[in-house]
């Protein structure tokens, strides 16, 4: 096999020049003293243009992506990203400083504030914040919304429940906000039973974090129930709309008595994830906490956009200036190209897609939990003569990223698989039939598989060395 | 639907195989009254010629444009190499997920590891994380990082931190034991007050949290700092908002700062409107794994090839939940990428010009403008691109809507940050700017005041 591209301190030769940039034309001198000023950057690279170009382009050709293929990589929403969307986000006219007089960039605060319109029409919250740069970021946002009420209130209380399905940053999210965490059981069905719930709530539940459809692809079907149980204890109601994908123009969130949400505008709205980011994580919410929302935020009033910057009641500022305003443009195109009569079938084409491949791989695969699914299903290795890791590492050599492997934590050797609505029927009959060969393959010759991947630029890598002794930088002479 | 390849043929053949009539059968798990809410007040589809339109009356409701601005405070115009848009957006960067299959994610891998290499050559210590949000949160990690390393749970923050740096911070600890007090500015230099420092940090000050070049311009005395800081066992965390300095300054490390964080957007990223942007952090070895965020490491695979990987995740939430070192998880990898192919490109010699013509194109406007009756150039010394101007009469902000009304955004206007700055405009300069540019502004700047 051959070697990866050389790094690019590795390519570096003293008086390359990769960049065309002129001296200044200004007769000044530095106000700096020399001591103060540095010599130089050593080991910097010097490489060529055309030797930058083929090495981002090597590099690139290493990468899977959804250009590439089928990424079935469950809870993550890895849907198509249109490509106009890029060029839409990149014109000059969008790129204005985010200290420009609003007068200047009406354009930009009213592409903010269609956003903000259309997410409240699908989730039928009352107000959103657009500030959170991901979903952990809005999940924090919203803990201290929830926070700062109850304190409002005269009572910001100690404990937020969050189910043993969800994902690890709501828990690391409240931590954050102040709460300490108490697990809630899924029951039988892999969803909160309203029992296991009035078992914990204490007098001191802030709230509920609740990611719905779960991370089992199941409709947390107790929704209203649970939501009119904490809100006679005085407490409220947070979901995690990872997945909204799923009930995109079915149901509205603010229907079903969620007070808090967050939504990923890189998963359920087409915003490409960049290789882990960038995202961004809108926060909504319901009437009465509207006040609490996070500053900036943006008004209408007659005729101009304004930008709001005080309010006492806010929580404050969780991110520089407006947040990461060139998703939101991506996310506004992607809505209006789907418009009133396309937003509806996202939801019904993720599910359908979805329980297609339910159906096709469940005699194949052990299925947990039998409870429907919507936008996706969770199997395990349970009954297969190899791991759900083997399995995973197999899909690469046939030219298919693997699902989300060993989550959520609740099923042993988990294996989540979300199509998304933009895979044709034909991608995923070939997803099934190598699914298929790749479990024959389990029975006959399971030692394939543990050395699976094969045809991959590299095989499987060593990651406890690389937690052990740490390299995390090249440094001259000493990387292998 | 152009993005929904599913035919309706497809759709019946794939509901039989379900054993569904209806593809609401599929729903019927959710309460049916509160299902299929009406869209109609929702626009209706747009065709994609229709979409590009769209988008070009909202561009043309922006008139920025037209403007030559010197704006910065925490977001900066530089110039971008054609080569670094060409190959960042490419599907193939763009596309992929969090690298969580090394064996089909090196290229990502691989870019980030040399992203966090040229972070720590440029701040001079041990590690780079491979992201954070923007300066601001990463600010306000580096402050839970600091109580978190030192036991310690009060935090001083410098007066001239970017206000918004220090409203974030505020945001992320008011749920937590944590203590922050601010240590003056000397107005003199624009500098910290040092004795206000000395006498604020004891035995229970976790950090010194200051910014270098700061709000105001001036580039701080981070020997003097760290020195100070470090009398009383606390560490000293500078902040940057202007990562050019980073290539004209001696670095950070020599000075014996112990974290440098902050926003690297002037390495490649557009301005944006102000995101997405990326938060970097580098720190001292001793922090590594107290450190928030993704870290790339090498390692070999099972043939023994040189290889990467996600590594140190014991420290994040997906392990260990509530008791993570953060709850990051998608963080701004791609930028951090595109920053990398930016360093790559600009190299040791390009990245070095680029920092020296913001110096100095700065240090002409400040000379000049020195001159003019109107102005008074605050801090004349230790400034790096930012220039803090005083309006002699009448307020700021007319001068400001006099300048640009000639076509100037003759930069920002700090009653924003602070009512008492009525007379104040700190303005920044780059490598876009020329002599002809800056010969303009000072033009109009004696025409207006």
């Amino acid at each position: 096999m051959t070697a990866l591209p050389k790094l690019i301190f590795e390519l570096s030769r003293e008086g390359k020049i990769g960049c065309g940039l002129h001296e200044a034309d200004v007769p000044a001198e530095a106000v700096i003293a020399a001591a103060d000023r540095r010599v130089d950057i050593a080991d910097f690279p010097q490489v060529s243009e055309v030797e930058i170009v083929r090495h981002y382009m090597a590099l690139a050709r290493l990468n899977y992506s959804v250009d590439a293929g089928f990424y079935p990589l469950g809870s993550c929403t890895m849907k198509y990203n249109p490509k106009i969307n890029e060029k839409l986000a990149a014109a000059d006219e969008l790129q204005a400083h985010p200290y420009t007089p609003h007068d200047l960039v009406q354009g930009n605060l009213e592409i903010m504030a269609r956003l903000e319109e259309w997410l409240v029409a699908l989730t039928g919250l009352a107000g959103f914040t657009l500030n959170p740069a991901a979903g952990a970021h809005g999940e924090f946002t919203g803990m201290l919304i929830i926070r700062k009420y109850l304190q409002e209130k005269g009572d910001a209380r100690r404990v937020v429940l969050i189910p043993d399905s969800a994902h690890g940053t709501n828990p690391a999210s409240a931590h954050f906000a102040g709460y300490e965490i108490r697990e809630i059981p899924s029951n039988a069905q892999g969803i909160i039973g309203i029992e296991e719930l009035r078992a914990h709530l204490k007098p001191d539940v802030a709230a509920l974090m609740m990611t719905n459809p779960n991370t089992l692809g199941i409709f947390e079907s107790n929704i209203s129930a649970i939501a009119e149980a904490l809100h006679a204890n005085g407490s409220l109601l947070y979901m995690d709309g990872a997945n909204l994908n799923a009930l995109l123009g079915i149901i509205r969130p603010g229907d079903l008595g969620v007070d808090v949400m967050h939504i990923n505008l890189h998963k359920t709205f087409a915003t490409p994830h960049g290789g882990g980011g960038p995202g961004s994580g809108p926060v909504g919410v319901a009437a009465h906490l509207l006040p609490f929302l996070p500053l900036p935020r943006i008004k209408k009033s007659k005729d101009q956009y304004e930008v709001v910057y005080d309010d006492p009641r806010s929580i404050g500022r969780v991110k520089n200036f407006y947040g990461q305003f060139l998703v939101m443009v991506r996310a506004l195109a992607y809505l209006l190209a789907l418009g009133r009569e396309n937003v509806r079938r996202v939801a019904e084409d993720a599910v359908l897609n979805a329980n297609y491949i339910r159906k096709k791989l469940e005699g194949v695969l052990g299925l947990p939990y039998p409870a429907p699914s919507l936008h996706e299903v969770v199997f395990s290795d349970k009954g297969l003569p190899v791991t759900t890791l083997d399995i995973a590492k197999r899909l690469l050599d046939y030219g298919f990223h693997p699902f989300t492997i060993y989550f959520p934590l609740i099923v042993p050797g988990a294996m989540m698989i979300e199509p998304t609505e933009t895979e044709s029927k034909e991608t995923l009959d070939e997803f099934i039939n190598v699914m298929n060969t790749i479990i024959r393959e389990a029975r006959e010759n399971p030692e394939l598989l543990r050395q699976a991947p094969v045809h991959t630029p590299v095989r499987r890598l060593d990651e406890t060395l690389a937690a052990r002794k740490p390299v995390l930088k090249w440094r001259r002479g000493e990387n292998i | 639907m152009r993005y929904l390849p599913l035919t309706d043929a497809e759709r019946e053949e794939m509901k039989e195989t379900i054993g569904i009539t209806d593809v609401k059968d599929l729903f019927s798990c959710l309460p049916s009254g509160k299902c299929y809410h009406p869209l109609n007040k929702l626009p209706a589809a747009l065709s994609e010629p229709q979409l590009v339109t769209a988008f070009k009356e909202l561009g043309r409701k922006n008139s920025f444009s037209d403007h030559l601005a010197f704006m910065g405070a925490g977001a900066y115009a530089h110039f971008i190499p054609e080569v670094v848009s060409y190959l960042s957006t490419r599907g193939e960067f763009l596309t992929p997920y969090t690298p969580y299959q090394p064996e089909v994610s090196q290229g990502s891998l691989q870019a980030i590891f040399e992203y966090q290499t040229m972070m720590t050559m440029l701040t001079g210590l041990d590690v780079a994380n491979a992201s954070l949000y923007d300066g601001g949160t990463a600010a306000a990690e580096a402050v839970l990082l600091a109580v978190r390393k030192s036991g310690r749970n009060r935090v001083l923050l410098a007066a001239n931190l970017h206000p918004e740096y220090a409203a974030i911070i505020r945001t992320y600890v008011q749920n937590l034991a944590i203590e922050l007090l601010t240590v003056a500015v000397d107005k003199e230099n624009g500098r910290v007050d040092e004795q206000d420092l000395s006498s604020k940090l004891d035995g229970a000050t976790a950090a010194f949290v200051f910014q270098s070049p700061n709000f105001l311009g001036v580039v701080e005395d981070s020997r003097a700092i760290a020195t100070t800081t470090h009398a009383h066992k606390a560490y000293a965390v500078q902040v940057v908002s202007e990562a050019m300095s980073l290539a004209y300054l001696v670095p950070a490390a020599d000075c014996g700062v112990d974290m440098v964080v902050g926003e690297a957007q002037s390495f490649g990223l557009p301005l944006g409107f102000g995101g997405p942007y990326l938060g970097f952090m580098t720190v001292r070895e001793e922090f590594l794994r107290q450190m928030p965020g993704r870290l790339v490491g090498q390692t070999v695979d099972l043939d023994g090839k040189r290889g990467y990987v996600l590594t140190l995740s014991t420290r994040e939430q997906h392990i260990k939940r509530e008791k993570a070192t953060s709850n990051i998880c998608t963080n701004q990898a791609w930028c951090a990428m595109r920053a990398g192919m930016y360093l790559a490109v600009m190299g040791k010699t390009g990245l070095a010009r680029a920092a020296k013509t913001c110096h100095l194109n700065a240090a002409y406007f400040a000379a000049a403008a020195a001159r003019l009756q109107q102005i008074k150039v605050v801090y004349p010394a230790n400034f790096y691109n930012e220039v803090l101007i005083e309006v002699k009469k009448g307020h700021a902000a007319d001068f400001l809507a006099a300048l640009k009304k000639k076509g100037l955004l003759a930069g920002v206007p700090l009653t924003w940050f602070d009512p008492a700055w009525q007379n104040h405009l700190l303005l920044a300069f780059s490598e876009l700017h020329d002599r002809k540019a800056i010969d303009r502004l000072l033009a109009a700047m004696g025409e207006c005041a």
